[in-house]
C-alpha cells in the first residue's frame, strides 16, 4: 500500500521542525556567559540557529532527494514534464522567508532593545558641545532605572597596541580591566591613532574604538572569573596580540582592588560604599 | 558585415589582428577571445590568491606567528583578499562568460562596444601585475581589501597608493564592461527578441551592471579622496586633521556591498542556464526569477550599512539596515526554490556542472543564513570582525561563485573548444573540493562564536585545533585544483570531440557549431523565443504511468 | 578613475566611427546606440559626484568646523561662473542646429564660443581659488571643496578640449563632422550639458547650501 504523499510530507515537515528545535536547544556553541545580556543573546542565538538548522537541512534534504529520485537512469532517454510555474506555490515560498524574516526581524529588535541599544546615550542630549558628542555603542538599558545612579565609569583608551583603562572615581590606571559583578559598568571609549575595537567574547558584546568619535558601551557583569578581551579590528601588524583581560570580582573583592589602588582622594569611598 | 564573407574580414581594417592561439595575446575584439581572456587571466589570479591562502592556513596552522613576520601576515591577507574579489570573481562572472555568453543570447555578432570591450579587458593584467608586484618591491598594502582609514593612511604609503591605483584600473574596467553589457543587452538585441524571452543569464548581467554602473563609481571617488589624504596630507578621513573616518566606511560599503551581488548575481544567472539544461525541463518561474534579480539590486544598494553595526552608527540606522539586509533572503529565496522546483520531476543527468551547481546551492544556502543571522544587529555585536564572517563570506564567494564558475566551466567547456572533459575526474575534483571546502570554512563558524578574530597571525592556543582542521581543509581545496589543471588542459588537445550541441540544448550558443566561427553564425542569428522549452507537456503525459510525486509541483 | 573616465566619450567618438564602418550592417539595424552607452557612462560619472556631494553633506552635518578654521564662500564669481556654463550649453546647442543644416561656418562660430566660455570658466574658477582665504589642507570643508570643484574643473577642461576637437573635425572640407555623422558633435554636447548640470547642483549644495 502506498502512503498518500501529503501525509509523508506532513511528517517529514514536522520530524524536521522538532529536530530542528532539539538541535538548536541543546547544541550549544557559545561560550559561556558571564553579563547580564549574555543569556539575552543566546535567546536570539538558538532562536536563530533553530532557524536556520530547519532551513538548511529541509533545503539541502529536498536537494538530495530529488537527485536521487530523478536522477537519469542509464539508457533513459527523453525529458522531464515542462512545468514552468506554479502560483500557489511561488506565493507559498516567498510569504514563508517574509515571515520568517520579519519575525527574526521584530525578535531581534526586541533583543537588541533589552540588550540596551536602543537607549539613547549618556551625552546624546547635550548637542551643541562637540567634544562630548558620542557616537554610538549600547547605553545602559539592560539595567533597572533604579540602578542607573550606580553606575560604574571607566574611561578606556586603544593604541597601537593596548588597552589603557582609567578610572575616574580613584584616579587609577590600569592596563587590565577590574570590574565588579552585579553592578553596571560604563565604558566611554577613545582611540589615540587608528580604529580598535573593544571585544570580550563571554560578555557578547562589541563596539569599534573610533579616533575622534568618542564611543561608549554599558554592560553588567555577572559571572566573576578572569576573561579575554580582545581588539577585533584590523589595527596594524600587532593587532592579534591586542589583547587584554577583564577580571570580574565578586562586588567586596573588586572593593578591596579598588581601595588599594586608588588615589588617595577621600571622596571617592562614599560613591561606592552602598554597592 | 554579410554573413557570407570569410569571418576574418570582420577584423578592423587597418589593425591585421593575428589568428590562431595567438589571438587570445593580442587586443581582440571579438567577444568570445576576449571571454576566454578575462577566464584565463581570472584562474591565474586565483591560482595567485589561493597560494596567498595558502600562506594564510600555514601561519594559522600555530598560534603563534612564526610562518611569516606580522606586517607580512597583513601583506597577504589584503593581497588574498583583492586579488580575489577584483581579479578572480568579478572578472570572470562578469567579464568571461558575460563577454562570451551575452551576444549569443541576444542575437548579436559582437558587444555592442567591441573595442571598449578590449580595452576593459587590458586593463586587468597591468593592474593585476602592479598590485602583486608590490608585494616585492615595496611591500603590498597592509590594510585589508577595505583599507580602512586611519590605519591605511598610517602604513606604509607606496604600497597603499599602489593598492588604490590597481584598484582603480580594475573598478574602471568593471564600469566599462557594465556599460557595455547594459547597452548590448537592451539595445543590441536581435530583431524580434523580446526582453522577457531572453535566457535569464542576461537579466542576471543586466541588474549586475546597473549594480556596476551605480556604485563602482563611488568607490573609484573614495579611493581619490583617500589617496589624497595619503599623498596630499589632506584629513577627509584623517580624525588628527578633523576628517571623519565613519564616512570613509559608509562610501566603502555603497560600494563594497553591491560589490557581493556583483559576485553572485551572474553566478545566479549561469546556474539558471546550466539547471534547465541537465534537468530537462523549464527553468522553472522565469517571471519571478526576473523580478526577483532586480529586487535584489534594489535592496542590495540600500543595506550597506550591516557591515558598520559597530562603527558608532545611530540606532535607527542600525534597525533600517537590519530590516532590509534580512528582507535581501526573500527574492534570494525564490530564486533557490525555483531552481530546486526546476530539479523536480526532471530527468536530471548527475554530471560535474551539475553535481557543482548542487554544491553551490548547499553552500549559498547556508552562507545565505548566516548572512540573515549577521544582519541581526544583536547578533552581528559579538561576531562582527571575527571568523564568523570569514566563514559566512566563504561559503557564499568560494562555496557559491567559485563552484559556480566551475559548474560553468564544465557546462561550457565543450563549446569553448570543441572538447569534453573528461566527467570522472570532473566528479572527483568536485568531490574533493566540496570535501575540503567544508573542512576549511565549516569550523571557522565556531571559532568566530568562540572568540577568535578575524585578520590575526596569532591567536589564543585554545583555537589551534580548530585552526588546524581548517587548514587540512584548505590543503584538499589546494589538491583538488589539481584534477581540474589536468582535466582541462588535457582534454583541450585529447577530450572527447564534443559536436555541436553535446548537451542538446536550446540556448543560442548551442546553435552553431564549437568553438563557435568568429562571427557566432553562419548564417542568421536564430531566434530563440522559448530558451527553456524542454520537456514533455503535461497533458501529453500518461496519468497512470507517474508516480503522484512527479505532479506535486504541477498542481494537478 | 578621474584619469581614465573622462576619457571614454573622446574615445566613442573616434573609435567608434570605425566599427561604425565595420559593422555598419548592425548599426543599421539596431539604430546608435553610442549616445546610449554614452549617456550609461554619464549615469555612473554623476554617481561619482553623488559620492562627493554626500560625503561633503556629510561632514558639514556631523563635523563642526574647529575654532579658528575659515572657510568662507564669495557669491559673485561662482554667480558669473554659472552664468558662463549655463550661456555656454547654449550655444553648443546653437552648434548642433547648424551642423544638422550643414552650416559649417556657424557650427565653428558656436563651438568656439562653447570653448571659450569654457575656457573663461577655467579662468574665473582659477581667479576663485587664489582668492580664496584657505588653502587645500587647512580644514576638511576647505580639503572637500578643493576636491569637488576641482574634479569638475577636470571634466570642464575635457569638455572644452573635446569641444576644441569637435570643432576641428568640424571643418568644411576633410572634417569628420558633417550633417550625416554629427554624432561626435551630439556626444560631446550631451557631455558638456552634463558637466553643466553637476555644476549647477555643486553650485547649490556647496555654495548656497
Ligand atoms: C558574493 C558575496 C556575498 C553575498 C551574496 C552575501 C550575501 C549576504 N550577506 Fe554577506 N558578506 C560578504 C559577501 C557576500 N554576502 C563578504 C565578502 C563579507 C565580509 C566583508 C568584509 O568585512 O571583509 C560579508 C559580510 C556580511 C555582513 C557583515 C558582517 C560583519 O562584518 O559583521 C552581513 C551582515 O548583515 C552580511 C549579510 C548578508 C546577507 C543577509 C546576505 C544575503 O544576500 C543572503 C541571502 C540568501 C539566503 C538567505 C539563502 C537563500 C534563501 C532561502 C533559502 C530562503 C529562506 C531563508 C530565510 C528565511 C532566512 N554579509
Ligand atoms: C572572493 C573570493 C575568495 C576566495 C575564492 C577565497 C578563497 C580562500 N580563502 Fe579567502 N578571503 C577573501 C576572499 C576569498 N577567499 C576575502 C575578501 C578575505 C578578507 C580579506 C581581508 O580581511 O581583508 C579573505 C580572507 C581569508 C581568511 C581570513 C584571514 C584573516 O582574517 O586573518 C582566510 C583564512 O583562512 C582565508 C582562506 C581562504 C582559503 C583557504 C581559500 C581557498 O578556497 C583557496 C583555494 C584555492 C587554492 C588553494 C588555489 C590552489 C592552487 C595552488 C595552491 C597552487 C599555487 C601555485 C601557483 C601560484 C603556481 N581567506
Ligand atoms: Cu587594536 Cu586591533
Ligand atoms: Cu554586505
Amino acid at each position: 500500500m502506498q502512503i498518500p504523499s501529503a501525509i509523508l510530507t506532513l511528517v517529514l515537515g514536522m520530524a524536521l521542525v522538532l529536530g530542528g528545535l532539539w538541535v538548536g536547544q541543546t547544541i550549544n556553541l557559545l561560550p559561556i556567559d558571564a553579563s547580564v545580556n549574555a543569556p539575552i543573546y543566546d535567546e536570539l542565538f538558538k532562536v536563530l540557529f533553530t532557524i536556520g538548522i530547519i532551513l538548511f537541512v529541509g533545503i539541502t534534504g529536498l536537494l538530495i532527494f530529488s537527485l536521487i529520485r530523478f536522477r537519469r537512469r542509464s539508457g533513459q532517454i527523453g525529458d522531464g514534464v515542462a512545468i514552468e510555474g506554479n502560483l500557489p506555490l511561488e506565493i507559498f515560498w516567498t510569504a514563508v522567508p517574509a515571515i520568517v524574516v520579519l519575525f527574526v526581524g521584530l525578535y531581534s529588535y526586541d533583543i537588541y532593545d533589552r540588550m540596551g541599544g536602543m537607549v539613547p546615550l549618556a551625552h546624546d542630549h547635550m548637542g551643541g558641545m562637540h567634544e562630548e558628542r558620542i557616537w554610538g555603542g549600547i547605553s545602559s538599558g539592560s539595567v533597572g532605572s533604579e540602578m542607573v545612579a550606580d553606575v560604574l565609569p571607566i574611561e578606556v583608551t586603544a593604541m597601537q597596541f593596548a588597552f589603557l583603562f582609567h578610572y575616574p572615581d580613584g584616579d587609577i590606571t590600569a592596563g587590565e580591566l577590574h570590574v565588579p559583578a552585579d553592578r553596571p559598568i560604563t565604558l566611554r571609549m577613545e582611540s589615540k591613532d587608528v580604529i580598535h575595537a573593544f571585544w570580550v567574547p563571554e560578555f557578547r558584546l562589541k563596539q569599534d574604538i573610533i579616533p575622534g568619535q568618542p564611543t561608549q558601551l554599558s554592560f553588567t557583569a555577572t559571572r566573576p572569573g578572569r576573561y579575554p578581551i580582545v581588539c577585533a579590528e584590523l589595527c596594524g601588524p600587532y593587532h592579534g596580540g591586542m589583547r587584554s583581560t577583564v577580571v570580574v570580582d565578586e562586588a567586596d573583592e573588586w572593593q578591596t582592588w579598588f581601595s588599594s589602588n586608588a588615589k588617595p582622594t577621600p571622596l571617592t569611598d562614599t560613591t561606592v560604599a552602598n554597592t | 558585415m554579410t554573413v557570407t564573407l570569410p569571418p576574418n574580414s570582420t577584423a578592423p581594417a587597418p589593425k591585421l589582428q593575428p589568428t590562431g592561439w595567438l589571438r587570445y595575446l593580442s587586443f581582440s575584439v571579438d567577444h568570445k577571445v576576449i571571454g576566454l581572456q578575462y577566464l584565463v587571466c581570472g584562474f591565474v589570479f586565483y591560482l595567485i590568491g589561493g597560494a596567498l591562502a595558502g600562506a594564510i592556513r600555514t601561519e594559522l596552522a600555530s598560534p603563534v606567528a612564526d610562518f611569516m613576520a606580522r606586517d607580512v601576515y597583513n601583506q597577504v591577507l589584503t593581497l588574498h583578499g583583492t586579488v580575489m574579489i577584483f581579479l578572480w570573481i568579478v572578472p570572470v562572472v562578469n567579464g568571461a562568460f558575460g563577454n562570451y555568453l551575452i551576444p549569443f543570447y541576444v542575437g548579436a555578432r559582437d558587444m555592442a562596444f567591441p573595442r571598449l570591450n578590449a580595452v576593459a579587458f587590458w586593463l586587468i593584467p597591468p593592474a593585476g601585475l602592479m598590485l602583486v608586484a608590490s608585494y616585492f618591491i615595496t611591500g603590498a598594502a597592509q590594510s585589508g581589501w577595505t583599507a580602512y582609514p586611519p590605519l591605511s593612511i598610517t602604513t606604509p604609503a607606496t604600497g597603499q597608493i599602489i593598492w588604490i591605483v590597481s584598484v582603480l584600473l580594475l573598478g574602471g574596467s568593471s564600469i566599462f564592461g557594465g556599460i557595455n553589457f547594459i547597452a548590448t543587452i537592451l539595445k543590441l538585441r536581435r530583431p524580434g527578441l523580446k526582453l522577457m524571452q531572453m535566457p535569464m543569464y542576461c537579466w542576471a548581467m543586466l541588474g549586475t551592471s546597473i549594480l556596476v554602473v551605480a556604485s563602482t563609481p563611488v568607490l573609484a571617488g573614495t579611493l581619490v579622496l583617500l589617496s589624497f589624504d595619503i599623498v596630499a596630507h589632506t584629513g577627509f578621513f584623517n580624525p588628527s586633521l578633523g576628517g571623519n573616518v565613519v564616512v570613509y566606511q559608509h562610501l566603502f560599503w555603497f560600494y563594497s556591498h553591491p560589490a557581493v551581488y556583483i559576485m553572485v548575481l551572474p553566478a545566479f544567472g549561469l546556474v539558471s542556464e546550466i539547471l534547465p539544461i541537465h534537468a530537462r525541463k523549464p527553468l522553472f518561474g522565469y517571471v519571478t526569477m526576473v523580478y526577483s534579480i532586480m529586487a535584489i539590486v534594489v535592496l542590495g544598494l540600500i543595506v550597506w550599512a550591516h557591515h558598520m553595526f559597530t562603527s558608532g552608527t545611530p540606532p535607527w540606522m542600525r534597525l533600517f539596515f537590519t530590516i532590509a539586509t534580512a528582507f535581501i533572503a526573500v527574492p534570494t529565496g525564490i530564486k533557490f526554490f525555483n531552481w530546486l522546483a526546476t530539479l523536480w520531476g526532471g530527468k536530471i543527468s548527475l554530471n560535474s556542472a551539475v553535481l557543482f551547481s548542487c554544491g553551490f546551492i548547499v553552500n549559498f544556502v547556508l552562507g545565505g543564513i548566516t548572512g540573515v543571522a549577521l544582519a541581526q544587529v544583536p547578533f552581528d555585536i559579538h561576531v562582527h570582525d571575527t571568523y564568523f564572517v570569514v566563514a559566512h563570506f566563504h561559503y557564499i564567494v568560494f562555496g557559491g561563485s567559485v563552484f559556480v564558475i566551475f559548474a560553468s566551466i564544465y557546462h561550457w567547456y565543450p563549446k569553448f573548444t570543441g572538447r569534453m572533459l573528461n566527467e570522472d575526474l570532473g566528479r572527483f575534483h568536485c568531490a574533493l573540493t566540496f570535501i575540503g571546502f567544508n573542512f576549511c570554512f565549516g569550523p571557522q563558524h565556531w571559532l568566530g562564536l568562540n572568540g577568535m578574530p578575524r585578520r590575526v597571525a596569532e591567536y589564543d592556543p585554545q583555537f589551534t585545533l580548530i585552526n588546524q582542521i581548517s587548514s587540512v581543509g584548505a590543503l584538499l581545496m589546494a589538491i583538488s585544483t589539481l584534477p581540474f589543471l589536468w582535466n582541462v588542459i588535457h582534454s583541450a588537445f585529447y577530450g572527447k570531440v564534443a559536436g555541436d550541441n553535446p548537451w542538446n540544448a536550446l540556448t543560442p550558443e548551442w546553435l552553431t557549431s564549437s568553438p563557435p566561427p568568429v562571427e557566432n553564425w553562419v548564417g542568421e542569428a536564430p531566434l530563440v523565443k522559448e530558451p527553456y522549452a524542454y520537456g514533455v507537456p503535461i497533458d501529453e503525459i500518461d496519468l497512470s504511468a507517474t508516480s503522484g510525486r512527479d505532479l506535486w509541483s504541477s498542481g494537478k | 578613475m578621474t584619469s581614465t573616465l573622462p576619457v571614454q566619450p573622446d574615445s566613442t567618438d573616434s573609435s567608434e566611427i570605425e566599427s561604425t564602418e565595420t559593422h555598419g550592417h548592425a548599426v543599421e539595424e539596431h539604430g546608435d546606440f553610442r549616445m546610449f552607452g554614452l549617456a550609461t557612462f554619464l549615469v555612473a560619472d554623476a554617481m561619482t559626484f553623488a559620492g562627493f556631494f554626500a560625503a561633503y553633506l556629510t561632514f558639514k552635518a556631523v563635523n563642526p568646523l574647529p575654532s579658528g578654521a575659515i572657510y568662507e564662500l564669495e557669491l559673485p564669481l561662482p554667480i558669473l561662473n554659472t552664468v558662463l556654463l549655463l550661456v555656454s550649453s547654449a550655444t553648443f546647442h546653437k552648434a548642433g542646429q547648424a551642423i544638422r543644416n550643414s552650416d559649417h561656418a556657424r557650427c565653428r562660430r558656436w563651438l568656439l564660443i562653447t570653448a571659450s566660455l569654457g575656457i573663461a570658466f577655467l579662468i574665473s574658477q582659477m581667479v576663485e581659488y587664489f582668492t580664496l582665504p584657505f588653502g587645500l589642507t587647512d580644514n576638511l570643508y576647505a580639503s572637500t571643496f578643493f576636491a569637488v570643484t576641482g574634479f569638475h574643473g577636470l571634466h570642464v577642461t575635457l569638455g572644452a578640449v573635446m569641444t576644441l576637437i569637435v570643432w576641428w573635425q568640424a571643418r568644411e572640407t576633410g572634417g569628420r563632422v558633417t550633417a550625416q555623422n554629427h554624432f561626435p558633435l551630439e556626444a560631446a554636447e550631451l557631455y558638456w550639458h552634463f558637466v553643466d548640470g553637476i555644476w549647477v547642483v555643486l553650485f547649490v549644495i556647496l555654495y548656497l547650501l
